[in-house]
């Protein structure tokens, strides 16, 4: 039942895109975003939507399982849109009670919706091409010069790899116990909203007492095997950027700059 | 009151890269009082299976009939059905959630829209059919034994007062010992509470030696269904399967291989040691 959502889940394939360094990911990503940020012509929006493109199609993943996952914030898109065109002050078009649709306000909301949902995109790209260990690992290693401030890089991104590979399983157990509660009458659907808090009862203290057991048994697994923090650890697989690394970051510093030229002009 | 299933067929992933055919044309047909043995290999489709058999998941294409009536039409009572026919769990212990043993049972009961002292009368009756007394009614569920606990998780569904009761790996996790209990506990609710049963299970011991109809699973289709000698005898295909026969069975075909003229079709430990015995005393007469 809750298996659509298909925003930060990994599809797996083999592409040129999932091959790339995480940090390069990263990285294209934020520079990404900040481009979309500094576009403010039609122009450059197009731009910005053919790279994204471009992406999509290197990467494999099907256009239609990136757009399924857009379903659950259509409902945000949609009040985003209608506010911006209703609440922008400008040239009006036609009044009703308070609001006032304005040809600027049409404007801001058509450019707000589009960069919003290349946004979501390209952000849900990046998760769609690496995996949950791979994004943690990059980012360990591009925070690891704040480790000399005290920060500890290598606990947080464990514990950020550890919670992004529980939610699956959290999820599984969450259909077995709703699915085990059901079988005994429970009923998660009907009734009012007070009536409905108080069915998820059932559900919510086994999936706590669960989530408990689970973190116990993998702290003791840890333990057993002498984890004790990044202090001295080597890496299996250590992150190194190779030649095909080096040329994503011309390419994406390459668009950046042009898409930013005329997304100003 | 008879389950029926008529061409199941369970498809999940449509629309994705993932496809799968988890069942395939299933033909069921289970009669009231059968204690019938499910097994298959993990991934053979016998836990979807039986979440069809509640309600609990709707097949792709086929019905599914309860005493005649298909259990997916219309306006069929799916909160009776689902009453009549109990499903536990595998580790069902994981689904206990309330301060004391006796509310946790009345738990079902009471969504069945029974008033609390009726729900407490099926609950308590419930818990003495797993061999759970009194002293047990407000301990908190969760300060019982492993094995403690899942009898509970199992009066919770018997308090519903179920015609049929389906059992999805319930000896997982448990000693020998504890093993024990709980198979001979389902067998005797059998006898004591009249009730049809289904045993999930992968390990052909605990078949073997209480069930009398066995249903083999494997990718997602029944290879066999019949009585379980029967069914044992194909020891080879059952092994393609992943599957293995009970211990007893390779004992007694490799002793006639070896050149013991004995019976092959033991499945227990007793009549594999009566049958030995019989084949033994036949050689010392023969050779006198």
């Amino acid at each position: 039942m809750i298996r659509d959502i298909t925003i930060g889940q990994y599809y797996q394939t083999d592409s040129v895109i999932h091959r790339l360094d995480p940090r390069v990911k990263l990285a294209g990503t934020i520079i990404y975003i900040v481009t979309l940020f500094l576009v403010g012509n039609i122009w450059g929006y197009l731009l910005a939507t053919l790279g994204l493109a471009a992406v999509i199609k290197l990467s494999k993943v099907p256009l239609g399982y990136i757009l399924r996952g857009m379903k659950a914030i259509g409902f945000l898109l949609g009040i985003t849109v209608v506010f911006n065109m209703f609440l922008t002050p400008g040239t009006p078009i036609f009044s009703f009670w308070i609001f006032t649709l304005t040809w600027e306000g049409i404007r801001t909301a058509l450019f707000m919706g589009w960069r919003l949902i290349l946004l979501i995109i390209s952000a849900s790209l990046m998760t769609l091409t690496t995996t949950p260990n791979q994004l943690t690992d990059g980012m360990e290693k591009a925070l690891k010069p704040l480790n000399k401030l005290g920060v500890p890089v290598h606990e947080i991104a464990m514990m950020m790899s550890i919670s992004l590979r529980f939610i699956p399983i959290l999820l599984e157990e969450t259909d077995k116990i709703m699915k085990a509660q059901i079988a005994r009458g429970a009923d998660f659907e009907s009734g009012n909203i007070i009536e409905k808090a108080k069915a998820m009862v059932p559900l919510l203290v086994p999936l706590f007492i669960s989530a408990f057991r689970r973190a116990n048994d993998l702290a003791m697994a840890m333990e057993s095997r002498c984890y004790r923090g990044g202090e001295g650890r080597t890496k299996m697989k250590p992150l190194i950027y190779k030649k095909a690394d080096k040329l994503a970051y011309l390419y994406l510093l390459g668009f950046a700059v042009i898409t930013v030229f005329v997304g100003r002009l | 009151m008879s389950i029926k299933l008529e061409r199941i067929n369970y498809i999940y992933g449509q629309g994705t890269e993932m496809v799968v055919h988890a069942l395939k044309d299933i033909h069921i047909e289970i009669k009231d009082g059968e204690f019938v043995g499910l097994i298959g290999h993990t991934g053979s489709g016998k836990s979807t299976l039986v979440q069809h058999l509640n309600g609990l998941i709707k097949p792709t294409e086929g019905h599914i009939y309860f005493d005649g009536q298909d259990i997916y039409a219309e306006g069929y009572d799916m909160k009776k059905h689902r009453s009549n026919v109990g499903l536990v769990f595998q580790y069902p212990e994981h689904q206990l959630f309330e301060v004391d043993v006796l509310s946790d049972v009345c738990f079902g009961p009471k969504n069945l829209g029974l008033k609390k002292d009726e729900a407490e009368a099926q609950a308590k009756e419930a818990l003495a059919l797993v061999g759970m007394g009194e002293q047990y009614y407000k301990r908190s569920p969760f300060d019982l034994s492993g094995g403690q606990k899942r009898r509970v998780a199992i009066a919770g569904v018997l308090a519903m007062k179920p015609k049929m009761l389906i059992l999805d790996e319930p000896t997982a996790g448990l000693d020998p010992q504890g093993r024990k209990e709980i198979l001979e506990l389902i067998s005797g609710l059998r006898e004591r509470a009249g009730i049809t049963i289904v045993l999930v299970s992968h390990s052909m011991e605990d078949v073997a030696e209480y069930v009398d109809r066995v249903i083999v699973m494997n990718k997602g289709a029944v290879a066999y269904d019949g009585a379980p000698k029967e069914v044992f005898s194909h020891l080879e295909e059952l092994e393609e399967m992943g599957l293995a026969a009970p211990e007893v069975s390779y004992i007694v075909h490799k002793l006639r291989e070896k050149g013991l003229e004995v019976e092959t079709d033991a499945i227990t430990m007793e009549e594999a040691a009566k049958d030995i015995l019989a084949a033994l005393e036949a050689r010392r007469k023969g050779n006198l």
